[in-house]
């Protein structure tokens, strides 16, 4: 968090002043392992190893808040019998479809309840071995898959049925000992116990304890499950929806939060609304009756989407036509952006926008990358410098091995200079959801202009061209509302007015929250969860009030989604009766003489809704959710240790190994990896599989506090570049002993990709680790660097395969092999033969 | 020239002729036990102060993470990097980790501090000292040093000759030659920013308040507070670095708190301004002239006899 988020470290050394335990997990030893209670190396892909023994050391010892576990959580829903756990069938799950390499969530439900699938995707799922078609967990929406309709498992509240969610996560995660811990992630146990002691202590009623991390968690191909296992250990210790708890996401850069609430992913709509798909979602009626989850908030998902719908297309958007419904575009499968990339490298994809994005550099594979881009038909390119994505027709790597002939690409490269945050308007959301908002201070220099300009401008010249037209394909973007007001001397559309769309509007004027919306479009709003940005008609995103002129908690700096909330669900900072778990983390409660729900936040709760509210059976929406269900976005209300639905790779997180790993999985000898990840098993995309010394040490990829992601905003810049001059590689003094690497000389590390060179930083701060008694070596690179700018290196991204995890389609970038050797890669030619001899000798086969 | 050269002095802007009026002396106080190595400070120096970049030009320098290597003229806040191997709870070295051969399992159990087992990485951001007794501001001829109404001591570009006489002077190798011309450059505490009401450049770039910007006896105060803090906490080697009037400078307006000995980041553990000995070198010097002067009329009385 210090290396990459050194601004918001600025509270963990906060709160470490006023007492808090700080413990850092991370393979390597960092800036903010520099500053922690305790660092804790582990192996990179080792993970729900270490927190699934976090899990099995709080139900072993029945150490998890009771009440609130019993009261809050699915611990005491029963399962259907059906359901057969990893540990009974060798590594997968019941509902695996090997042909497909899927599952069907059938089995996963609760006794009696014929449980659906996640909001947005349901009837894709219940056809399973759709396999990895698009819009499944994510189409699930912010608050989480939604359950069944008819979601009132049976329960006992005793938690000792033996197929009760508690006695299933006792038994899934019985394995996950201590030792276990020390031979998969080479944590020792004594170690390991401190960590375990210390989180336990420090929850429970008085002591909340948060988690925070980033891509070190995501980057897997079972990224989501880390997420999952850590949200388990929460929930069990009551850490959810509570001050000074949760699970905090560190975003990549400025604004991504907002880049996922008002997407920029394939398979969602603004407000985690999930992208119809071609073939079942053919009306309103269909798309709304298969996501809405008819009970909890997601129940007015009708509401969200017309006023969506009435957001964009306006007047014309009429009950008649089903407010333009089919307008929006249709999935028919996965349109991530590696499919896209083979999709180019394949010729089916033929033009490309790249918006602050360099994946010449950014992403894994970069040769794929570079081959994708070379054959297109054209690309557009907006960034603030001529970035390796901008130039690889004149130098990507493949031109100097001969792959590549700059003669002979064909793509059409347009670079368009963008402009900077000071030099446009605009909203920042991040991590915790706050939307803040930034003046521009001076006009962009020379031809630069804000991406609001660009594709507000884009979309005229495209309306011009259409102007006339007949063909219905072309109603969608000629029946946009594209009126935006502009301003200042390049014609800029307003900013404001942009955020007014987004805020939405009613027939009295801008809305203050979404429980206005409604489904027979009289309201308009552009983001359901952004609701009340703008409330009264103004920019709540741009107040500034200082901390020590407000309460604690702050709400008068900025605006977070939904309704100012700062904390989520925290209706759970109460007991079930409404009263603060203790007077320490205090938080939101229910005023008994009031009849009403008060505290430091505004509370994620109808506000009058008492505590002992129990629903009829036929209530729907909030009015189906009891005073006591804190997640009101579950169709339960429950937080869900078990997920009955709504993940591709099984309701329990489990640990499964890295595509590429060292290790042979010790849980599950015949199921190394996850079984249902996102593969594309083709000859440009070869994989190690376990197995044999060709590729014998783990490499992870990161960042430095010194440069911004792939290097487009500070490789340029002489006072950054200086900083960390050129790409190396840090390795442990073992690792140089064995390999003969020199402080300060040149190291090659070679995957069945590629071949790349760097310096050699020998470091004690990268510590082998003995598992069992095997010790691994891991290496650390530092992915900033390529071929253009003031500070150069060989991409470290170059060295990755792709596989992905199926849930949310990301690469798995954080854990893979690789060998390292002494001196510079070959040149040319040479460095294809290098890689080929690699395979060779690993048995890696031209299909990889 | 009324300015004493040694031990504490109360009023160092009064002591070099500013009025009563004067603003309070300020300071910097550099809290290395929340330095996380970001760099932020160097940074932002350079670019409010226009220096000229030039460092990383040799490509990496394998002194972990710093590739700026040390303060000059065109580096006026620079981060230390210090890796070391860790100090055992019984305070011996491990000498597995010493001598690089890290056995991952017998590496001690980490301590406050020193994190891991193996290795810890203490940052601290240098800077000038601004010294209650500066001997650059008493060697300079030409007068291009002086002490500032803040009590800081400035460098004027437009008057420095390049004489240097200021660099051995500096008794912590702080200010430094361009190679061009040879004119002095060193950190002015930003003069420009203190007299528009801001603080200097570094400070504001600081994300966990590691430097502090302020007035000085107010700053003590502070460091005070938080090294009695890692006391209680059991961090038992901190201590502060140029807080003391009675020390060889006369107490530093820019301290620190460290975590371990000066000499582990660099720092000389005993400074003492060097024109201290001025008024005994001139007397000496009074003396031996005269003693010479004797002894050549002597030589000449003695000649005539």
């Amino acid at each position: 968090m210090a290396e990459c988020h050194p601004v918001g470290f600025q509270w963990v050394v906060e709160a470490k002043k006023r007492g808090a335990t700080v413990i850092h997990v991370d393979p390597r030893f960092t800036r903010t392992s520099a500053l922690a209670d305790l660092h804790v190396p582990l192996r990179a892909g080792s993970d729900i190893a270490f927190l699934g023994a976090l899990v099995n050391h709080v139900l072993t010892r029945e150490a998890d808040f009771r009440e609130y576990v019993v009261a809050y959580t699915n611990a005491a829903a029963i399962l259907s019998d059906e359901f057969v756990d990893t540990e009974d069938l060798a590594g997968v799950f019941s509902g695996y479809d090997p042909d497909t390499g899927s599952y069907s969530a059938t089995s996963w439900q609760y006794e009696g309840a014929s449980e659906a699938s996640a909001a947005g995707s349901r009837d894709q799922w219940d056809e399973a071995g759709v396999g990895h078609e698009a819009g499944r967990a994510e189409a699930a929406g912010s608050g989480g898959a939604a359950g069944a309709a008819s979601a009132r498992p049976e329960r006992d509240e005793t938690l000792t049925h033996p197929r009760c969610v508690y006695q299933v996560l006792k038994r899934h995660f019985a394995r996950y000992t201590p030792e276990l811990v020390e031979r998969v992630c080479g944590i020792d146990p004594r170690t390991f116990a401190r960590i375990a002691e210390a989180v336990v202590a420090n929850s429970g009623r008085d002591r909340t304890t948060a988690f925070v991390y980033s891509v070190g968690w995501t980057q897997h191909t079972v990224g989501a499950q880390y997420i999952r296992t850590a949200s388990i250990l929460q929930l069990l210790l009551g850490n959810i929806g509570r001050p000074g708890g949760g699970i905090m996401a560190l975003r990549g850069h400025a604004s991504i939060q907002g880049s996922t609430d008002i997407p920029t992913l394939f398979n969602l709509l603004p407000g985690y609304i999930p992208m119809p798909h071609a073939h079942q979602h053919e009306d309103l009626d269909a798309f709304v009756a298969a996501d809405a989850g008819r009970t909890g908030y997601w129940g007015h998902m009708r509401a969200y989407l017309v006023s969506l719908l009435k957001s964009w297309w306006g007047d014309a958007a009429r009950e008649d036509n089903d407010w333009c419904f089919g307008h929006l575009p249709r999935l028919t499968g996965d349109h991530g952006t590696y499919s896209t990339v083979m999709g180019q490298v394949d010729g089916s994809v033929k033009g490309y926008f790249l918006v602050g994005e360099n994946p010449a550099v950014g992403s894994a594979h970069g040769k794929l990358q570079r081959l994708g881009l070379a054959n297109l038909d054209w690309l557009v390119v907006r960034d603030f410098s001529l970035i390796e994505s901008a130039t690889f027709w004149q130098n990507a790597p493949e031109i100097e091995t001969g792959e590549l002939s700059t003669e002979t690409i064909g793509t059409e490269v347009f670079f368009l200079p963008a402009a900077s945050h000071v030099e446009k308007d605009g909203t920042f959301t991040n991590t915790q959801r706050l939307l803040q908002w930034h003046h521009k201070a001076i006009e962009p220099p020379g031809d630069a202009r804000s991406d609001l300009w660009f594709f507000y401008h884009l979309g005229r010249a495209i309306r011009r061209k259409l102007a006339g037209s007949t063909d219905p394909r072309d109603r969608p973007v000629l029946d946009l509302v594209w009126d935006y007001p502009t301003e200042g001397r390049y014609d800029d559309p307003s900013a404001e007015a942009v955020l007014a769309e987004i805020n939405g509007f009613g027939p009295d004027g801008p809305l203050s929250s979404y429980t206005q919306l409604r489904d027979d479009g009289s309201t308009r709003c552009g983001c359901w969860i952004y609701c009340g940005c703008r409330a009264d008609g103004v920019n709540q995103t741009a107040r500034r009030k200082p901390g020590h002129e407000q309460s604690w908690v702050a709400p008068e700096w900025g605006w977070a989604w939904p309704a100012n909330r700062r904390i989520l669900y925290n209706r759970a900072s109460a007991d079930p009766d409404g009263n603060p778990w203790s007077e320490r983390k205090r938080y939101v409660w229910w005023d008994a003489d009031e009849r009403r729900w008060t505290g430091a936040d505004v509370p994620d709760f109808e506000p009058t809704k008492d505590p002992a509210y129990r629903p009829p059976p036929d209530a729907t929406a909030e009015d189906a959710l009891a005073g006591v269900d804190p997640f009101i976005m579950q169709t339960d209300g429950k937080g869900w240790l078990f997920v009955p639905t709504g993940l591709a790779d099984g309701p329990l997180p489990t640990h499964y190994e890295p595509a590429e790993s060292v290790l042979r999985n010790p849980l599950y000898p015949t199921r190394q990896s996850n079984p249902v990840r996102q593969r594309y098993p083709r000859p440009d995309n070869p994989i190690h599989q376990f197995g044999g010394d060709v590729y014998p040490y783990v490499f992870t990829t990161y960042r430095l506090t010194e440069h911004h992601t792939a290097g487009g905003m500070s490789r340029t810049l002489p006072y950054l570049a200086e900083l960390q001059p050129e790409m190396f590689c840090e390795v442990s003094p073992a690792l140089a002993a064995e390999r003969g690497l020199t402080h300060g000389g040149w190291a090659t590390v070679v995957t069945p990709r590629t071949a790349i060179e760097a310096r050699v930083l020998v470091t004690a701060r990268i510590r082998p680790l003995r598992l069992g008694d095997t010790t691994v070596h891991q290496i650390g690179l530092p992915y900033h660097w390529g071929s253009n700018g003031i500070a150069t290196g060989d991409a470290a991204n170059d060295l990755l395969g792709i596989e992905l995890d199926p849930n949310v389609y990301i690469q798995e970038a954080k854990a893979a092999t690789c060998d390292i050797r002494p001196g510079r890669r070959p040149r040319g030619p040479e460095l294809l033969a290098l890689v080929r001899a690699y395979r060779r000798r690993a048995g890696i086969g031209e299909d990889g | 020239m009324t300015h004493s050269l040694y031990g504490p002095l109360p009023d160092v802007a009064g002591d070099a002729g500013y009025d009563h009026g004067h603003p309070p002396r300020m300071g910097f106080f550099t809290d290395t036990s929340v330095c996380i190595g970001c760099k932020a400070c160097e940074v932002a120096c350079k670019e409010w102060n226009l220096l000229p970049t030039g460092a990383g030009a040799d490509g990496i320098s394998g002194l972990s993470y710093d590739n700026t290597q040390a303060l000059g003229a065109n580096t006026w806040r620079h981060v230390a990097f210090v890796e070391q191997p860790a100090t055992r709870p019984d305070g011996s070295v491990d000498a597995l980790a010493a001598a690089g051969t890290a056995d991952a399992v017998d590496l001690g159990m980490p301590t406050v501090g020193a994190p891991d087992g193996g290795v810890r990485w203490l940052m601290s951001s240098d800077v000038c000292k601004h010294c209650t007794h500066a001997a650059c501001l008493d060697v300079c001829p030409t007068g291009a040093l002086f002490r500032t109404e803040f009590g800081t001591v400035v460098v004027q570009p437009d008057v420095c000759n390049g004489c240097g006489y200021c660099v051995p002077a500096c008794p912590y190798g702080v200010i430094d030659q361009r190679h061009d011309d040879g004119r002095v450059f060193k950190c002015t505490m930003c003069y420009d920013r203190l007299g528009a009401g801001m603080e200097p450049a570094c400070a504001k770039a600081c994300p966990t308040d590691s430097i502090q910007f302020g007035e000085l006896d107010e700053l003590r105060e502070r460091a005070d507070a938080r090294l009695a803090a890692l006391h209680d906490d059991g961090v038992a080697d901190a201590r502060l670095y140029g807080r003391d009037p009675d020390d060889g400078v006369g107490g530093d307006g820019a301290f620190f708190l460290l975590l371990d000995e000066p000499e582990t980041y660099g720092l000389p553990p005993d400074p003492v301004v060097t024109t201290r000995d001025l008024p005994s070198i001139a007397k000496h010097v009074a003396l031996a002239a005269g003693a010479v002067a004797v002894a050549a009329v002597a030589a000449f009385l003695g000649g005539r006899r």
